[in-house]
């Protein structure tokens, strides 16, 4: 007998086992469930951890109020079949509130603003750790992040000064109004994703599946036209047909040219791919560093 | 289906293939994180806006060639100080293999993160530099690799490009290196290969500069190493994360007991035992919410059902009778200080962390420690400070169902942690 299992089984069994541990090492977890595919993944995931038995914890969706529709009404159904609790911690009521300030301007995004009102949702709700579905390949700033992620009292990520992880322990303990950031698909690629996708026939947001809409192209990125983006006089929309390889705040996130329908499809294009799938994010070209500035800060 | 079945096959094999994690050590300097970049660069691992940021911070910077080590060095502080600080974890995938690369700095904390990269390992790439041959760091670098118990090493003897290629200079590094190894322990296998990571001579394509050598490339080995043997599939272990109750109409009576398994294979119908109270119990089902499962072995993630009401919670362990763990609250390990800020030293009092289970545990003698350039032990001075090696022993407050490391990677570790400030302090190995 052959006691092997493939490195999709490993990948998830591992998954699994960073969430059992959540849960039972935190008195009051949450999820970040953003209805981009890795948050889809990763509670798709923990369905399967505590099954048969409800997931003990809530999912929490940082709403920037500029979410293209098709992710809003997927993240309402999702939830609803999950049978779970949604915590909504909205940008749009902060800035309302007046606690927060809008960037101006054209290139103006709301992607900066959610941390505040992560960080803020987060207190509010008592939650010591949040579940993310970053993963380590996605940028240089992340291949360094732990699954457990210790966060001070300010929300900081300090990542000169990380706790050693071993073996298959994590250590979660902390003080009073600190926090841990847990990151359960730490060892995934974006290919691991599409094909875990494939193999467990997850439901998708359409937006990831090629089809025509109104788009400009700036700075060579790809700009989905919505209520939330500001054209600038030279700018004219046009028809394209794209899909999103990733899913933010829909003036920050670029679209592809693709014609990917299905996803077969798309995983051959992932995998003839030479751009990742940041490359298309108006946040991360900001700095050569601009991951690791808002990662320090709070952010997701 | 068909389409869908055919499709994974097509991209790459997708569903056969498994999963090898290994280790990167070397000195400042030799070359590790270049090896890495060629790596990720000659197996199209690395993409085109990934090269193009490189390209430029390169150019920035003044850099002759790209640099490829800026493709690994992704925290501001180490690119303004050239330096690596911390574990970096890189993914690539070849046809055969999906690969996870524990990169570990050789800098303040060398030992610390070697010690960390090295504890999830099949394998570990020493990396030698082929004008300077095996000094002191090779040695610690064996060391760690053989006390963290990888059975895999290759010794990269690289630069070989700065030693015209020369056979004998690599013959004296391969002899040298045997002498140092065959007092090592736990290496199952060592494999040599002669490499320019700069100019890509070995790694993943075959050098027409040392013709002499006719052993495999570096990925070749990688993708073909066989580690199917590394886990212990004989001594049963599943230590007990969470034990599901539904309190649903349609589960009522589930309990189950949520983990990972440890070591051995579970089936249904098995006799097992659970530690540290003893009470026996069979298998009523092993559960996922996929399907029922016939067997499950390390490292499935899975949950236990038993035919008899026993009380079990998060930090129990099931095992089988026939070769049950030791419980025990008198520890003998060797451990690895990590804290830059604290010592260790006779009577500390910490948390241990073993499996799923937290106690409270007084140091009660330290034995000695270890000169890892030497493999000397030292026994004039018991303090151990940042990346301090030795044995000790410790009383724990309640007993943990201990295996030897040797055993058992997952039952057989565990790490220390400061009552005060809650940070990782010391991993440990029973003994």
């Amino acid at each position: 007998m052959n006691y092997t299992i493939t490195h999709l089984k490993q990948l998830e069994s591992e998954a699994i086992y960073i969430l059992r541990e959540t849960a039972a090492q935190f008195e009051k977890p949450v999820m970040l469930f953003s209805g981009g595919k890795d948050s889809i993944v990763m509670a798709h995931l923990a369905k399967k951890a505590f099954w048969p038995a409800k997931v003990p914890f809530p999912l929490m969706h940082v709403d920037t109020g500029h979410n293209f529709p098709e992710t809003m009404e997927y993240r309402d159904s999702f939830v609803e079949d999950m049978g779970a609790k949604l915590v909504v911690g909205s940008v749009q009521e902060a800035i309302d509130a007046g606690k927060i300030k809008e960037e101006t301007g054209a290139r103006a995004s709301r992607n900066g603003l959610q941390t505040y009102v992560l960080l803020e949702t987060l207190e509010e709700g008592g939650y010591d750790a949040a579940m993310g579905g970053g993963r380590r390949d996605e940028e240089k700033a992340r291949a360094k992040e732990r699954f457990f992620s210790h966060r001070n009292e300010f929300g900081e990520w300090d990542p000169k000064n990380q706790r050693p992880e071993l073996w298959n322990i994590f250590n979660g303990r902390k003080h009073f109004g600190e926090h841990f950031r847990v990151f359960p698909l730490s060892n995934w690629t974006e290919m691991d994703v599409w094909q875990y996708i494939l193999s467990e026939e997850i439901p998708l947001p359409s937006l990831y599946f090629s089809h025509e809409r109104d788009c400009i192209i700036r700075d060579g990125v790809i700009m989905a036209v919505t209520d939330f983006l500001e054209l600038l006089p030279e700018e004219k929309p046009e028809k394209m047909t794209v899909r999103f390889r990733t899913i933010g705040d829909a003036t920050c996130t670029g679209a592809n040219l693709s014609t990917a329908a299905t996803l077969e499809d798309i995983i051959a294009e992932v995998a003839a791919a030479r751009q990742t799938e940041r490359g298309t994010r108006a946040d991360d070209k900001r700095s050569e560093t601009a991951m690791e500035d808002r990662k320090k800060a709070g952010y997701f | 289906m068909t389409d869908k079945t055919q499709l994974l096959e097509d991209t790459d094999g997708y569903l056969d293939m498994d999963l090898l994690r290994f280790t990167t050590a070397g000195s400042v300097d030799d070359g590790k994180s270049t090896l890495i970049g060629r790596l990720l660069y000659d197996s199209k691992s690395i993409f085109e806006d990934q090269l193009e940021a490189v390209e430029t911070s390169s150019k920035a910077r003044g850099d002759e060639n790209v640099n490829l080590a800026l493709l690994t060095d992704g925290l501001k502080a180490e690119r303004e100080q050239g330096i690596t600080i911390d574990v970096a974890y890189r993914y690539f995938a070849t046809p055969r293999r999906k690969f996870i690369i524990a990169d570990t700095p050789g800098h303040i904390q060398y030992t610390r993160n070697m010690v960390t990269g090295a504890s999830t390992a099949n394998l570990a790439i020493l990396l030698i530099d082929a004008r300077k041959g095996v000094i002191e760091q090779s040695c610690r670098h064996a060391f760690i690799a053989d006390l963290l118990r990888i059975q895999h090493i290759v010794v990269c003897v690289n630069k070989m490009d700065l030693v015209d290629w020369s056979e004998e200079v690599y013959n004296n590094i391969v002899k040298t290196f045997r002498e140092f190894s065959s007092r090592l322990q736990n290496i199952v296998e060592v494999t040599f290969i002669p490499a320019s990571a700069l100019l890509g001579d070995n790694i993943v394509d075959k050098s027409t500069n040392m013709p002499w050598y006719q052993g495999p490339t570096l990925l070749y080995h990688l993708e073909s190493v066989y580690i199917g043997a590394d886990e212990n599939h004989v001594d049963a272990r599943f230590p007990v994360q969470w034990v599901i109750r539904p309190h649903s109409d349609e589960w009522h009576d589930f309990r189950g007991f949520a983990g990972r398994v440890a070591g051995g294979v579970f089936k249904p119908g098995d006799e097992v035992q659970v530690m540290p109270s003893g009470f026996t119990s069979k298998i009523k089902g092993i559960h996922t919410m996929d399907k029922e499962l016939e067997e499950a072995f390390a490292p499935m993630s899975c949950t236990i059902t038993l035919e008899d009401e026993i009380d079990i919670s998060r930090g129990d362990m099931i095992v089988k009778p026939n070769s049950p763990p030791e419980p025990s609250q008198d520890i003998d390990a060797m451990i690895c200080w990590f804290s830059s800020e604290k010592t260790l030293s006779g009577r500390g009092k910490f948390m241990l962390r073993h499996t799923s289970k937290e106690v409270k545990a007084m140091v009660r003698e330290v034995k000695y420690k270890v000169n890892i350039n030497t493999l000397h032990k030292i026994e004039d001075d018991l303090e151990f400070k940042l990346n301090d090696i030795g044995r000790i022993t410790l009383r724990t407050s309640a007993p943990i169902n201990a295996d030897s490391y040797k055993k058992n990677r997952i039952t057989g570790s565990f790490v220390l942690i400061d009552e005060h400030t809650n940070e990782t302090v010391a991993a440990g190995m029973i003994l």
